[in-house]
This record gives structure tokens, C-alpha cells and sequence, in this order.
């Protein structure tokens, strides 16, 4: 019988309810349904039946998954979001311009101006940008800038970029910006495909959840708000990305793990390459699986499927993900140290070795001899380790941090990144997580897990013990920075789905068994083999002779009844009934009355109509989600008001303004949340941008919004800036403007100049800023710019925001000149006064020792840098 | 105490010995390779001790090459060992055809990688 290339024959497929599904899906291998005597009519048709129905949901789940994602484009435009993605889809708009090598090669001096001696930050430059960048030093003009291909995750762009250039040879002219749009919900919609792939992937020994545990995982997971909050058309981010990558890897290594097919070690290695490229969270697989290679090997589940799975993906994973520039040598080495060469899943590797070798040793010995063997390396290993041990651990005490970056640390201590790095603990996307919010995110989910984790020890297997330990880190995870939600959002859909899924197995069986009781008044045999038969056709194990009996018993009508299982949503969990049912699985004797544990005919039917409509509470807050809460774009503001709705387009009025008043080679400040978009809008060169690699660059502009304004101008004036831009919420309420953030402001900027002093913008430890401000306060630049002429606007200069009206009402500028406010003073834009050519009355150089002999005689302050 | 251990240190060699030398004469030559690969990344992590590491990728690709070889050929030796039941129905010629794809792609990464 000829063998097509199929990898079933490793499976143990069990004769679950329509394997069939998977002839028809073209990712999954084919079932093992090549008994002959399956091929009765009826049952075959009923599963091809099952098999329809199932890629048909599947197309639907994907539908849904993109278009609940279109919510900002119906309500706003198909615009890109927030302020990441601008640069995102600036990079993208270079590589569909100038081709894929310019792209590795391109040096973006667009960002990070600064005249100064040129530094050494670029690691991975070639030969040729050195002699570019000491050629523009020369000349004078020389920008910080960033080294695009070696600072980017290049995946979001390539794949991106691959598309629209797919889809250009096919005549399909879509420009790059819809293509950016739309990446994100066509990746949200392949994401649910594979969270279908994970769940249902069966372990080795047992079915684990099935095909409709699957379609209800990969229905939550389109939905589920905290995926929703970043990949919504627009947010064009590395996670829309990423996350199909995170679950269509972890498919691949659990396939692996249960099939041992050196294939899918390749595939998931190559996926786990494409999840490097894409997103820096490919830390928490490469940390993940180590752990559960671990957790495998000490509950003593080591087997040699697990040596494939793991060993050549620890091989070509390191290798993928060093060819990565980004990454670099950072996935051998965790410091600066060569010497401290191991990282992690390196260690596991090492120790999955020797557990090999210990299991090779005592298969080829005998127990005698295995014994003798194991003292003797048992004192020789001993003193290896511990001399090796001690080594390692001198080495890595040695470094400052022990070996760990600062995101890292940040991560196992919550509270690190408050005390020593204020950027970090700036971004709000970095602060831990409160109560509601879970509850938004993953809404009913949020109960749903520990049942799925009860679910997942029964039985036990290797595939649902990965997954158990998935969730549990991720919840922890997620416990320290409110962006890890995200990788919450699969694992928790996941469990939900199978703990739904078993729920709703218990309830319709327990109708399906009472059902002909109700309508036939029969004696209790029918009933009985009515139970016997409902038994094996759900566990199975392959060596039992009696698969033959059971294909002649498929056949009964009741078998109809199955295909309710996968329309429908559940809730709920009988934890006893399902103990009950394995006992029974596993005893597999078909024709017994068991006593399985049915409930009550109306207790069950209530319980399921229960299950939907939690389910529709379900699906009714993701929608209120994604259509009210993650699709503003937050470029384009609207509120309504009495008179309809108000749009607030005043962040691209600005940036177009400076596109078409300014000069190309104008430099422009503002804070960094503004960077990406100004120069991708704007296309003028800024001094900090949202990537935030430069804190001291950050904390001199910091350090002029906090001064007054002779100072700010000096410093200015010598990063060579010519316009400055704030934003300014008081007068139609916007909450997200500068001088909400300017405390921020004022903590970097004091972090690296110490004569900014946080205490002298507060009064009594309260941040205001009416009558009873400090005066340090109603000086600084911040406040000037801010509220330069704002009385104008209604006589009194009330803030909206902070509700109160300003300290200082009437001031004029010395320094700076307004040149541009938009409609809703939302965006202020102000140039610096060029110097005056003529100083009038006494020269410089005398008022100055004076005025800082005073400031020195007042206050013992550390001498301000800049003046 | 020291002679008991010395003779039992003896009579494990000997038991070892006895035992490997039941294996079948395919597996040996994948333990041969195996060995080989293994003595090649020893050779080469010498070499980088004497002359340091400078191209480091260089190094990396190297030592990660023989490494792989050697860590996919014992994978191919687990698959295609008649005693391992978990893989009795995988047939030899699919194990090594994966073996080969396996390694195809570990070395076009490698040569990437080589600088």
C-alpha cells in the first residue's frame, strides 16, 4: 500500500467525533482512518459532514477576527495610530521605495540630532557608514541619528512590505498605507487559525481537547479585547504580528512533542526565527521552553520526542536568532562578558544532554552495573559542577547587574524601574496592571482559566502541561506590566476554550442521555447501550481489539447529536462527572452499563442556555471593546457635544503646518511621544523620538521645558533647534497634554542634571498650577508656552484639564515667538528668537560672574550646566 | 574500599563494552559521526581559546554547525532505532530524508551566518 508522506502513523488518533475534520484542513495531517472497515456509508458521510462544518467555522472565526478590527476605520479613516506605528510605517514606506538592501543598510538621520562628538553607539555599522558619519562630522552636520537595520525588528516590515509587494505584481494597486492599516486584522485572523491548531493539537498518549475545544478557543481569542487593543486596523505595531508567531511556534513545538518528527523541529525553528524578527517578547519562549523541558524531565516524562523537540530547535533557534540583527549576540550571551556564555535554554540543553545520556546508559546496562556506574559519575559530577558553579557565579557577581538588562530586572522586581530608571517607569504601558483592567481585557475568560486548568490535569500529558505552564507565567507576567496582557490574551483563551468545551460535552451528554428516556418510554437497556456506546467512541487506545465492534456501534442516530458540540459557546464545569468519565475511558470495556455521572435532564438544559448567554455577554462587552475603547486613533480626537460630533484633527493641522511653512533642514523639539509622528508627518528632523535609547538626550530636553527661559534657549540653541512644539490641552479638556506630563519632565531631567529639583515645582507636595504655584513653576518654559496669550481665549484663563484657572495670566515672551496654534490651541508651535546682534548697556561677560556669584551665595546648588 | 571501586570500575567498562558492541552496525556509524562532529567542535573551541575570538560569528557558526550536525544525527540515530517503540512505524527512509532537510537548512543558516 503505497504511504504518501503523511505523519500519522506516529499518531495515536483516537477515534474522537469528526476526525474526519482534518482530511479537509489543509494544515493538519491526515487522520488515521485507513481501517477498512470504517468505511460504512453513514458514518463517513456524517464526518466528510463534520469536516465541512468545520473549515466552514473556521473561515467564519477569521472574519470575525478582522472585522471587529475595522471599527476606527468605519468611525475615523484608514489612518495608522498612535505614535509606534508612524515609525513603523515610515521604515515601511523606505523599503517599498529603495528596495530590501538599502533598506539593511539605511542610516536614519532624520532622529536624534546632535551636534557633538561623534559616539560610538553603533555596534553593527559597516566600514562604509563610519566614513559617512566622520565625512558629516567634518562637515558639521553631523546627526546623532539611528542605524535603521540594526536597531529595528525588521519582521513587522518585511512581512508588510512583502504584501504590498505581493499584492502590486498581482495589479492590485493598494497603497503602502492600507497595506499598513490591514496588516494587523489579516494577522489577528491567522492568529485564531492557529490558536484552533494549538488547542486541538493531541498529545501523545490521549485526545487531549478535540476539535471543538479548538473552534472555541480560536472564537475567543478573535475576540478577546486585550489582542483587539493592539492589532486594530491602524495599529500597525509589532505585537499585531508577533502574536501569531508566539502561537503558531508553541503549535509547532508541541507537534513536534507529540509526533517526534524532525520536520515540524525545522518548521519550529523557522517560526521561531519569524517570531525573533518580529516582536523582543521572543525572550518568553526561549525562556518557556526551556522550562518545560525541565518540568518534563524532573516529573519524569523524558522521553525521546522531547530530545527532538527541544535539542535542534535550542541549535538553529540560537543560530536563526543571531542572524537577527536586533538580537545579535544577545542570544548566546546574556552581559557583556564572553565568558558568562550561558544562557538559559543553553543550560537546558546541557542537562537534557545528560539526562539522554543517563537513559541511553541504563537501557544498554543492566540494573546491577547501571548502579555501580551511577555512584562513580555521581561523585566525579559533583565535583565538576561545583567547580564550574563557582566559577559561573564569580563571574557573573562580578558585573553590576548580575548579567540582567534593566527591562529584565524590571520584570522580576516590579519596583526596580521606578527607582532607577524614570523612562522606563514613565510609559504607562509599563505600570502593573489593576483589578477592572483584567477584567476589561479578558472579561470572562477571567474565570474560565482555573477551570481550564483543572480540565488540563485530567489527564495530564505533555502537551496540557506545557500549556498549564504557559499560563501560569504569563499570568505572572502579566501581574508586573500591563502590556503583557497581551501575551496573557492567547493562553487564557485557550484554557477557556477547554474548559467551556468539556463543560458543554457534560451537559449535552447528559441531555442525550435522558432524551430517549423522555420520549421512549423503554426499558433501561436501550438506555444502557445507549450509554456504552456514547463512552468509546471518545477515548480510545490504539491497542484495543474492540475498534471494530466500535465502528458497527458508531453508527447509531445518536451519533447526530455531535455536531451541536461545535455551534455553540459553554460555560461552566463538572469537575467529578469528568474524573468519572476518565475512569471509564480508560477502563474502555464498550458494552457495560457505566455508571456515569449524569445530571438532571432540566438542570442541564438550564445550565446550557446559561453557557450561551454568558457567551453573549461575551461577545457584547468585546464588541463595546474594540467600538469604544481601543479604536480611537488618537491622532484624530472627537467628542460629542451637544451639537453633534466635534473632531479634533489638530495634531496633523500642526504637522502640516511644519511640513509646509518650515525648512527641510529645520530642527524640531517637543517631547519624545511626539517624535515618530513628527517625523513621519511632518518629515522634519527631531531631537528625541519615542525610541528613547538616548536618557541623557531625553533629560537635556527635559531639563529646557523645566527652565526658564534663557536657559531653555541656550540649550536650544546649542542642539541647533529652531521650533518648538508642545501640546496643550486646557482649553477643549484633552487630559494627555504636556503639562500633565511635565512632572515626568522634570524627574528625567533631574535624573541626569541635578539642579532641576522636583520640590520646587510643587507646592506642599500638590503640582498646580493657578495663583498658588511655586514660582520656579510659573517660570519654567513648560508653563509659558503653554499658556502664552490663554487668556485671550476667554478673559479668565481657566484650564479645563486641571480646573482651575492659571497662576500666571499675562507674561510676554522674550525668547520665543508663537508662530502657529491650531484650531483647538491643542498643538502650539513656537521658534526661538535668533540673538540679539546688539547687546545694549553692559557687555556679557560682566553680568555674568555676577548673577552667578548671587545664585551661588543664595543656595548651595550645583552649578547648572548650561549657563 | 579503593580496590572495590577499581574493580567495579573494570567490570562497568567491560559491561559497556560488551553491551555497545550489541548494537547494530548503522547506529555505529552514526555514533562514529556523531564522535567526529563533537572532536571537530573540541578542535575549534581550542583554537579559539589559543587565538581568541575576534570574528565572533564566525565562531559561533562553527562551533553551532558541529554541534547541530552532531545533535541531528543523534536524533536520527533515536528514529531509527529498532528498539525505540514510539517510532516503529516511522519508516528509516522519512527519518533520514528529514534528517537531510534538517540539515540543509542548519547549514544554509550557518554559511549565512559564517561572515
Amino acid at each position: 500500500m503505497p504511504q504518501p508522506l503523511n505523519l500519522n502513523r506516529i499518531h495515536r488518533w483516537g477515534l474522537q467525533s469528526p476526525p474526519a475534520s482534518h482530511r479537509l484542513l489543509p494544515c493538519l495531517i491526515q487522520p488515521s482512518m485507513a481501517d477498512p472497515s470504517e468505511a460504512k456509508g453513514e458514518g463517513s458521510l456524517r464526518k466528510a459532514f463534520g469536516g465541512v462544518l468545520g473549515v466552514f467555522i473556521l473561515l467564519l472565526i477569521g472574519t470575525l477576527a478582522f472585522s471587529i478590527r475595522l471599527f476606527s476605520v468605519i468611525k475615523y479613516e484608514s489612518v495608522i495610530h498612535e505614535f509606534d506605528p508612524y515609525f513603523n510605517y515610515r521604515v515601511t514606506q523606505f523599503l517599498t521605495k529603495n528596495g530590501i538592501y538599502d533598506f539593511w543598510n539605511w542610516f536614519d538621520d532624520r532622529t536624534w540630532y546632535y551636534l557633538e562628538n561623534m559616539s560610538t553607539y553603533c555596534k553593527n555599522s559597516d566600514l562604509d557608514i563610519v566614513f559617512e558619519l566622520m565625512l558629516l562630522v567634518i562637515l558639521d552636520r553631523y546627526p546623532l541619528g539611528r542605524v535603521i537595520g540594526g536597531t529595528v525588528y525588521p519582521g513587522l516590515t518585511l512581512t508588510a512590505g512583502s504584501i504590498w509587494w505581493l499584492l502590486n505584481n498581482l495589479n492590485i494597486p493598494l497603497s503602502v498605507e492600507t497595506v499598513c492599516v490591514f496588516t494587523a486584522p489579516i494577522f489577528s485572523a491567522n492568529a485564531a487559525w492557529a490558536t484552533y491548531l494549538l488547542t486541538k493539537a493531541p498529545s501523545h498518549q490521549f485526545e487531549v481537547k478535540g476539535t471543538g475545544a479548538g473552534l472555541t478557543a480560536a472564537a475567543l481569542l478573535a475576540m478577546v479585547p486585550s489582542y483587539i487593543s493592539r492589532s486594530v486596523a491602524g495599529s500597525y505595531d509589532n505585537e499585531a504580528v508577533a502574536i501569531f508567531a508566539l502561537i503558531f511556534t508553541f503549535y509547532l513545538y508541541i507537534k513536534t512533542l507529540n509526533t517526534g518528527s524532525l520536520f515540524y523541529a525545522t518548521l519550529n525553528a523557522l517560526s521561531y526565527f519569524y517570531m525573533v524578527c518580529s516582536w523582543g517578547g521572543y525572550t518568553f519562549i526561549i525562556n518557556l521552553i526551556p522550562m518545560h523541558v525541565l518540568l518534563c524531565i524532573v516529573t519524569g516524562r523524558y522521553s525521546s520526542r522531547l530530545y527532538i523537540a527541544y535539542a535542534p530547535l535550542v541549535v538553529l533557534g540560537t543560530l536563526l536568532a543571531s542572524l537577527v540583527p536586533v538580537v545579535g549576540f544577545n542570544a548566546v550571551m546574556t552581559s557583556e562578558h564572553f565568558a558568562s556564555f550561558l544562557v538559559k535554554c543553553q543550560e537546558v540543553f546541557i542537562i537534557l544532554h545528560v539526562v539522554a545520556f543517563v537513559y541511553y546508559i541504563k537501557g544498554i546496562l543492566s540494573p546491577k552495573m547501571f548502579k555501580v556506574a551511577m555512584t562513580l559519575v555521581v561523585t566525579i559530577g559533583i565535583a565538576v559542577c561545583s567547580a564550574v558553579l563557582a566559577i559561573l557565579i564569580a563571574l557573573v557577581a562580578s558585573s553590576p547587574t548580575k548579567g540582567w538588562s534593566g527591562r529584565s530586572l524590571s520584570l522580576l522586581d516590579p519596583t526596580y524601574a521606578s527607582k532607577y530608571i524614570p523612562i522606563i517607569a514613565s510609559v504607562s504601558e509599563h505600570q502593573p496592571p489593576t483589578w477592572p483592567s483584567y477584567f476589561m481585557d479578558i472579561n470572562v475568560l477571567a474565570f474560565l482559566v482555573p477551570a481550564g486548568i483543572v480540565a488540563c490535569f485530567l489527564p495530564l500529558s505533555d502537551a496540557s502541561s506545557f500549556v498549564i505552564l504557559y499560563i501560569a507565567t504569563s499570568v505572572y507576567f502579566s501581574g508586573v506590566m500591563v502590556r503583557l496582557m497581551l501575551v496573557l490574551a492567547p493562553a487564557a483563551c485557550i484554557m477557556s476554550g477547554i474548559a467551556l468545551s468539556e463543560a458543554f460535552d457534560a451537559f449535552t451528554r447528559s441531555i442525550k442521555f435522558q432524551l430517549p428516556k423522555l420520549f421512549e418510554a423503554s426499558p433501561s437497556d436501550a438506555g444502557d447501550t445507549n450509554r456504552g456506546t456514547q463512552d468509546e467512541p471518545t477515548k480510545v487506545d490504539n491497542n484495543t481489539p474492540t475498534e471494530k465492534t466500535e465502528a458497527t456501534v458508531k453508527e447509531r442516530p445518536s451519533e447526530k447529536h455531535r455536531k451541536k458540540e461545535k455551534k455553540k459557546l459553554e460555560k461552566g464545569k463538572e469537575i467529578k462527572e469528568k474524573g468519572k468519565e476518565n475512569a471509564d475511558k480508560v477502563s474502555n470495556k464498550p458494552l457495560n452499563a457505566k455508571k456515569l455521572l449524569v445530571l438532571p435532564l432540566e438542570a442541564s438544559a438550564v445550565a446550557i442556555l446559561l453557557l450561551i448567554i454568558l457567551g453573549a455577554f461575551y461577545v457584547v462587552h468585546c464588541v463595546w471593546a474594540a467600538a469604544e475603547a481601543y479604536s480611537a486613533p488618537s491622532i484624530v480626537l472627537t467628542s460629542h457635544s451637544h451639537d453633534g460630533l466635534h473632531v479634533f484633527d489638530d495634531f496633523r493641522e500642526a504637522y502640516a503646518w511644519l511640513k509646509h511653512n518650515t525648512d527641510v533642514d529645520d530642527k524640531v523639539a517637543s517631547w519624545w511621544d511626539y517624535g515618530y509622528q513628527t517625523t513621519a508627518m511632518a518629515n522634519r528632523t527631531v531631537i528625541v523620538d519615542n525610541n528613547t535609547w538616548n536618557n541623557t538626550h531625553i533629560a537635556t530636553v527635559g531639563t529646557a521645558m523645566s527652565s526658564p527661559e534663557k536657559p531653555a534657549w541656550d540649550i536650544f540653541n546649542s542642539l541647533d533647534v529652531k521650533y518648538v512644539l508642545v501640546v496643550f490641552g486646557g482649553l477643549v479638556g484633552y487630559s494627555s497634554d504636556d503639562i500633565n506630563k511635565f512632572l515626568w519632565m522634570v524627574r528625567i531631567g533631574g535624573g541626569v542634571f541635578p539642579h532641576i529639583r522636583e520640590p520646587d515645582y510643587l507646592r506642599d507636595g500638590q503640582y498646580r498650577i493657578d495663583a498658588h504655584a511655586t514660582p520656579t513653576m510659573l517660570n519654567c518654559l513648560m508653563y509659558k508656552l503653554s499658556y502664552y496669550r490663554f487668556v485671550e481665549t476667554d478673559g479668565k484663563g481657566f484650564d479645563r484639564v486641571r480646573g482651575t484657572e492659571i497662576g500666571k495670566k499675562h507674561f510676554r515672551l522674550t525668547h520665543f515667538e508663537e508662530v502657529f496654534t491650531t484650531h483647538h490651541w491643542m498643538v502650539r508651535i513656537y521658534k526661538l528668537k535668533s540673538p540679539k546682534n546688539r547687546i545694549r548697556g553692559k557687555s556679557k561677560k560682566k553680568t555674568n560672574p555676577k548673577t552667578t556669584s548671587k545664585i551661588n551665595s543664595n543656595k548651595n546648588v550645583k552649578k547648572n550646566p548650561w549657563q | 574500599m579503593a580496590k572495590s571501586s577499581s574493580s567495579d570500575a573494570q567490570a562497568l567498562i567491560r559491561s559497556l563494552r560488551s553491551a555497545y558492541a550489541a548494537t547494530p552496525t548503522n547506529l555505529k556509524i552514526i555514533d562514529l559521526y556523531v564522535v567526529y562532529a563533537i572532536t571537530t567542535a573540541v578542535i575549534q573551541i581550542v583554537y579559539m581559546g589559543i587565538v581568541g575570538s575576534f570574528p565572533f560569528n564566525s565562531f559561533l557558526s562553527g562551533i553551532l554547525s558541529c554541534v547541530g550536525t552532531a545533535v541531528l544525527a543523534v536524533c536520527l540515530r533515536i528514529q531509527v532505532n529498532k528498539e525505540n517503540k514510539e517510532f516503529k512505524d516511522l519508516s528509516p527512509e522519512r527519518a533520514f530524508a528529514d534528517f537531510v532537510l534538517c540539515n540543509l537548512v542548519l547549514h544554509l543558516v550557518i554559511m549565512n551566518f559564517l561572515g
